[in-house]
């Protein structure tokens, strides 16, 4: 009886992840940026790492390390109009999918995923593919990203320059 | 034995092309100038291809590309650093696909040649076939010429190049005050990011003595950062302390923190706000003199230096360019830290490279927009100059030869053409 309360209790979390990691493409793919910052920890990290190993992202070079601080400036910085590159982004189109529930406590929940972002601009499609791991808190009551880590997997190779959210 | 597959242009017409203070801009697109500008500079002078902290063990490496030649750059039991074509003798295939790593030699995948640390043939598999054919100590991997200044690695195929000294000429000592940064401890490279722009290489050459640009293009960068470094960071528009100046050799220099250019000389300016908690954590395994010291320098230094073709010593990273194709540059900015030095600060100066730095960064990106405008743009008004004459009414010559101008002028992108047009018309 227990373990079927767990499966259950396992499968709702589970699915209440996916749902939000899912929202959150959406919003990206729509640069609603100022509501995607809603979806956040306080405590929590954006990290697109460059070293595929690393798992000590403060101690390493990344391409992003933010915390609330900095992706509320990164946001602003986007729909400042100050950005040339950000005013005149990509278009992008994202698929994430390939979930798995990496670990789970009583409270929180890691899910990995493959996201698959097509960026067009200016004539050209650019492909962003990407492992995903997000931790998603429960403490609050809400759904809530803990952590975000997009392992590119061209990340030690030249990029183009990025002027929207992966 | 030259590439006859690539067409390159008559350099005695350059002159109607790249004059002293405006360009055509067919200098950006036309694939026959890339071609020339390969053989003529990239194959013949000296090219950055490592900092020595990428290479501390003997067997340490890394891979890197000079113009379109793969190269390994290695360190071998000797402890001597070698640069080595990545190309088998045999039937031609890299022998090396590893950015970087550790390796006791080279074998070939295709017929297993193995190659040591210094581009010795070693051995080869089923060698009756060729007793009598060839003689292994005629067939190592190719060598370039060496030369190692303040642990910047540099590589030439010219085998009779100047001595890399004589090169970097009145860039030294810029170099020794960059060095300064690592506030006693050696410089290490701490990683990098790379990028690709569609635009012309020379477009990154011109951008970085060009401080005019920086409170245009990097305004969303300095609103995201304090008003107290915003402002000592931009200071340089109106500072009259502040100016270009070319080095001779293509080389050239931007000062636009002027009290930062000898971080040994203290000015006393109280330590930003922004910084201090860093400053209370240090100091309690520092001396107050040492943290002032390592505190000042977290920015690097107050100028950018650019060493043509390939290399700038910009505040506090290397910026190294690879031009890919007339229409395509790769960009490296290589993040510094002190080897051995506090953690606590070496974090902190990573923060500060994201910050602003490669594709996802705050300023990089930016930077990347304007230039592939500018290649874009070019192609309209084919008869219409590039202009760098900026500063030209304003500009002094020192008993040296060095050209001095305001920190916005383009004193340092007259001083890499007129470099650019003496190589290219070398024969």
């Amino acid at each position: 009886m227990m373990d079927q309360k767990n499966t259950l209790f396992s499968q709702q979390t589970f699915a209440g992840a996916i749902e939000l990691i899912w929202r959150e493409a959406e919003l990206l793919d729509r640069k609603d940026y100022r509501e995607w910052l809603s979806l956040w920890d306080p405590a929590g990290f954006y990290v697109v790492p460059i070293d595929p190993a690393t798992t000590d992202f403060a101690a390493t070079l990344n391409y992003a390390y933010d915390d609330q601080d900095m992706r509320e400036k990164r946001v602003q910085r986007m729909m400042s109009g100050y950005s040339a590159s950000a005013s005149d982004a990509a278009r992008t189109v994202r698929t994430v999918s390939r979930f798995t529930l990496t670990s789970e406590t009583s409270d929180e929940v890691e899910v990995s995923s493959a996201q698959i972002i097509v960026a067009y601009k200016r004539g050209k499609s650019t492909l962003f593919a990407a492992d995903l791991t997000h931790r998603i808190s429960f403490a609050s009551g809400e759904p809530r990203i803990a952590q975000k880590v997009i392992r590119l997997i061209d990340s030690t190779e030249a990029l183009s320059a990025i002027g929207f959210l992966l | 034995m030259s590439d006859s597959s690539y067409q390159t242009v008559d350099a005695s017409a350059l002159y109607q092309r790249a004059q002293s203070d405006r360009v055509a801009p067919s200098l950006y697109y036309d694939p026959a100038v890339f071609e020339t500008e390969l053989e003529r500079i990239f194959y013949k002078t000296w090219i950055w291809v490592a900092h020595e902290s990428e290479l501390p063990n003997p067997g340490d490496f890394r891979t890197t590309t000079i113009g379109r030649q793969p190269v390994i750059v290695v360190r071998d039991k000797s402890g001597a650093v070698n640069v080595l074509q990545n190309r088998c003798r045999h039937r031609g295939a890299t022998v090396c696909e590893q950015h970087k790593g550790n390796a006791k030699g080279f074998t070939c995948p295709y017929h297993s040649w193995t190659y040591g640390l210094d581009g010795a043939l070693r051995a080869l598999p089923y060698g009756d076939g060729y007793e009598g054919v060839i003689d292994k100590t005629e067939l190592p991997l190719a060598s370039l010429r060496v030369g190692i200044y303040q642990g910047l690695i540099f590589a030439s195929f010219n085998q009779d190049i100047e001595p890399l000294e004589d090169f970097l000429g009145g860039a030294k000592p810029w170099i020794d005050l960059f060095m300064k940064q690592g506030v006693g401890y050696p410089i290490k490279a701490n990683g990098e990011h790379r990028f690709r722009f569609n635009g012309n290489w020379k477009i990154q050459l011109e951008n970085t003595t060009d401080l005019y640009h920086f409170p245009v293009v990097h305004k969303s960068w300095m609103k995201s950062i304090d008003d107290e470094t915003a402002a000592a960071i931009t200071s340089f528009m109106t500072s009259d302390q502040a100016f270009c100046r070319s080095l001779g050799n293509g080389h050239s220099l931007a000062v636009l923190v002027p009290e930062l250019v000898d971080l040994d000389h203290d000015d006393g300016a109280p330590i930003p706000e922004r910084f201090e908690e860093l400053a209370a954590t240090l100091a309690k395994k520092h001396t107050p003199d040492e943290v002032r010291r390592i505190v000042r320098s977290l920015m690097g230094v107050g100028f950018n230096l650019n060493l043509f073709p390939n290399l700038a010593l910009s505040m506090a990273f290397f910026r190294v360019l690879r031009p890919i194709s007339a229409n395509e540059t790769e960009i490296r900015h290589v993040a510094l830290a002190m080897d051995g030095g506090p953690e606590e600060a070496n974090r902190v100066r990573l923060r500060i490279h994201e910050h602003f730095q490669g594709p996802f960064g705050f300023g990089s990106p930016d930077d990347a927009e304007a230039w592939e405008r500018v290649q874009r743009g070019s192609h309209a008004g084919p008869d219409l100059p590039i202009l760098v004459n900026r500063g030209l009414n304003r500009e002094s010559t020192a008993p040296n030869g060095e050209k001095t101008a305001h920190a916005t002028d383009e004193t340092g992108m007259r001083e890499a053409y007129a470099q650019w047009r003496t190589m290219m018309e070398q024969a």
